[in-house]
């Protein structure tokens, strides 16, 4: 462009939705550790509360530390605003309870977290809200699954267990096709490594508690949305088209145009479920988003290495990371993910002398020194996981491959210790799990 | 509301209120490529506070049919069938950028059924740069991408924004984004063509914004020279998008040179 520039993504990251604190100069965010803020008289807390005048009331609606965080991943994420949630299942529950009401539809990916899943297959049914899981990269099956009460497309931007790229581009067609928003979980792929806005999502949120993070110190969500989706046009959306009697016959859209779902769930979803984030959580995320710019690139080019080397283990039968040739995805994970395709992935470890591939994992994750054996990813510190003997324990070998997964599966989460270290880690661990 | 004015199909904000012949009435008027929303925290206000709010979408913009209207003169009658079609003789007027120079057109015009004029963010003449003229014209991102930087103060992308969670250049560019191409070419042309000819006689008050580099203070001068006893408030810390940058400065200079509602 011929003219003004926007500010790069490493700028944005440390300043966009904080100016030096006016009353103290502060440079650093202040955790503003409060829970209500002291009106000027009764007419500017009337204007507040009815939205005539722009601030603070109450932290479980917002809270200035936290719109900094809020801010700052709406500019990374190229969207109109952004909430914070306690955690990213709260931000997946606050957009589907601000979108749609008992006797709607979402078609969603197979491809999801756990928690993700059982909301959705789960939980919102008993409220009336079905889920259609769809294969992700059978665009067919995302269409063939819309009803007339379909009210949104889900699916992660980088999918649990196998690292399913979802076509966004494709997904979004589908979509918008059908007059109703996509939704993407972009938890593994951080707005560094791809912009969902940009392939055409309308909506996204993270778990923060993941790279943004990026310490694993604090559990939070955030919730962006891009505002390019028109809820009018579509004709589909009465919580957002039409007067809602719980805030003074509302129409959001009307009074917001670009704002009216972020409007609603900050409105009514953090009034009314509560599941907002406390301001020292969002000092602590902020911290990580800060070197969010730096962290990514060195957890991407260290899992290129440890992925390298298991690709060449003999203890080692698959590697499943979509910069492979071999992953379905590989080359729309070139497309999609030119900057990388994150730093989770999978790979099996084989019997051992004994042929007992659940014994093997069991020895190998036992044996790890560097790698964490825990429940999560995204963490400067690299994270491993056996499913078969955690979190998938109760299964059979048939119900494991039908979540995608085998006995042999491990989960690894590449942190940013010395990349060298972790091979040599990993070597011993497989060793010891073949004998 | 849903009105007709030219017979298209148009719509106004009012705030979630009726119009009250008893009260008086102001209507807002949005710049270039944008929409009733634009005014969405002020309109609010005197809708609640005794006022009959009209908030304006311009044809070709918002909930209003197109296509968009190409003239600034076009656009004050068009503003005027608007008080026609809701039986309103007179009114405050309340513009921002491209709106201001509707607000100053209906004021020399249309003197009768102008109260009072508040003009934010204003420049006379309102010239526009040949390349985002250019851009406009043919519907490339690049003059989205203009109007968003230069429609913002140097430091809102680096600065919080006083609507908690809001990232205003995002805002901005999802509105740019939802309109038929074309429109934003036709306003900004009707920006750069327009030249007031006849006086502005009512009140008026100038909202400024110091750190405007769209239409900076400097620009609205010769205007200001213009318009006998006129008002001007200068708002230090905004640029352009004065609604949205300084919210509350907005509203309460408008309280103050409004008044009363009824």
């Amino acid at each position: 462009m011929a003219g003004p520039k926007y500010p790069g993504f490493d700028t944005l990251a440390l300043h966009a939705g904080q100016s030096p604190d006016p009353a103290t100069g502060s440079r650093a965010v202040p955790i503003y550790q409060t829970t209500s803020y002291v009106f000027r008289d009764t007419e500017h807390a009337a204007s507040l509360f009815n939205m005539e005048r722009a601030g603070h009331v109450y932290s479980r609606i917002s809270n200035p530390t936290v719109a900094v965080l809020e801010e700052r991943l709406a500019a990374l994420e190229g969207g109109v605003g952004a909430i914070a949630t306690a955690s990213g299942q709260a931000a997946l529950h606050l957009a589907i309870a601000t979108l749609m009401d008992a006797g709607s539809h979402v078609v969603a990916s197979t491809s999801l977290y756990g928690g993700s899943h059982n909301l959705l297959a789960y939980t919102l049914k008993r409220f009336g809200i079905e889920t259609t899981f769809v294969t992700p990269r059978k665009l067919d099956d995302w269409q063939r699954a819309l009803r007339p009460n379909t009210r949104l497309l889900f699916g992660e931007t980088l999918g649990n267990p196998g690292l399913d790229v979802l076509d966004v581009p494709a997904v979004a067609d589908i979509a918008h096709r059908a007059k109703v928003p996509l939704l993407v979980d972009s938890t593994f792929t951080t707005p560094y490594l791809m912009q969902p806005f940009k392939l055409g999502a309308d909506l996204l949120y993270h778990s923060a508690t993941k790279f943004l993070g990026g310490h694993g110190t604090a559990i939070g969500g955030v919730l962006v949305d891009s505002g390019r989706f028109d809820w009018e046009a579509s004709g589909k959306f009465a919580t957002l088209t039409e007067a809602y009697a719980g805030f003074h016959n509302m129409d959001f859209e009307e009074e917001s145009g670009t704002r009216a779902f972020l409007l609603r769930a900050r409105r009514e979803g953090l009034r009314d479920f509560g599941a907002c984030m406390a301001p020292m959580t969002a000092f602590t995320i902020l911290q990580g988003v800060e070197t969010l710019h730096l962290r990514m690139p060195r957890h991407v080019e260290a899992t290129r290495k440890v992925v390298q080397f298991l690709a060449a283990h003999p203890a080692v039968g698959k590697v499943i990371y979509p910069e492979l040739a071999d992953h379905p995805d590989h080359a729309l994970a070139k497309r999609l993910l030119p900057l990388g395709a994150g730093a989770v992935f999978s790979f099996e470890v084989k019997g051992g002398t004994d042929g007992n591939v659940r014994r093997a994992g069991k020895v190998f994750i036992e044996s790890l020194r560097i790698f964490s054996h825990l429940a999560n990813v995204g963490d400067a510190k690299s994270l491993v996981i056996h499913p078969a003997t955690t979190t998938h324990y109760r299964m059979s070998d048939a119900d494991l491959q039908k979540a995608g997964i085998t006995a042999g599966t491990v989960r690894l989460s590449i942190g940013l210790e010395d990349p060298q270290d972790l091979i040599d880690d990993l070597d011993r661990a497989l060793r010891a799990s073949q004998k | 509301m849903k009105l007709t004015v030219d017979g298209r199909a148009a719509f106004a904000y009012t705030a979630n209120h009726q119009l009250d012949a008893a009260k008086r009435t102001v209507v807002f008027i949005h710049g270039a490529g944008l929409d009733h929303s634009w005014f969405g925290l002020q309109s609010r206000y005197f809708g609640y506070h005794g006022w009959n709010v009209l908030a304006l979408d311009l044809p070709g913009h918002g909930r209003s049919a197109g296509p968009p209207l190409t003239a600034v003169p076009a656009m004050a009658d068009w503003v005027i069938g608007v008080l026609d079609a809701v039986q309103v003789q007179k009114a405050v007027l309340v513009g921002h950028s491209m709106g201001t120079l509707i607000a100053i057109e209906c004021a020399a015009r249309h003197a009768a059924r102008v109260e009072r004029i508040a003009l934010i963010g204003t420049a006379h003449p309102m010239k526009v740069g040949e390349a985002f003229l250019d851009a406009a014209k043919r519907n490339s991102y690049d003059a989205f991408d203009m109007s968003t930087i230069w429609g913002h103060a140097p430091q809102v992308p680096l600065g919080g924004n006083p609507n908690p969670g809001m990232w205003m250049y995002g805002d901005t560019q999802a509105r740019l984004e939802r309109l038929a191409p074309g429109v934003l070419y036709a306003d900004l042309n009707a920006c750069n063509q327009y030249s007031l000819t006849g006086a502005v006689k009512c009140p008026t008050l100038f909202i400024l914004g110091r750190r405007d580099v769209m239409t900076p203070p400097r620009a609205a001068k010769s205007l200001q020279e213009q318009i006998p006893g006129a008002q001007t408030v200068l708002i230090d810390t905004s640029g352009h998008s004065l609604m949205a940058e300084a919210p509350d400065a907005v509203l309460d200079s408008l309280i103050a040179f409004l008044g009363s509602g009824s």
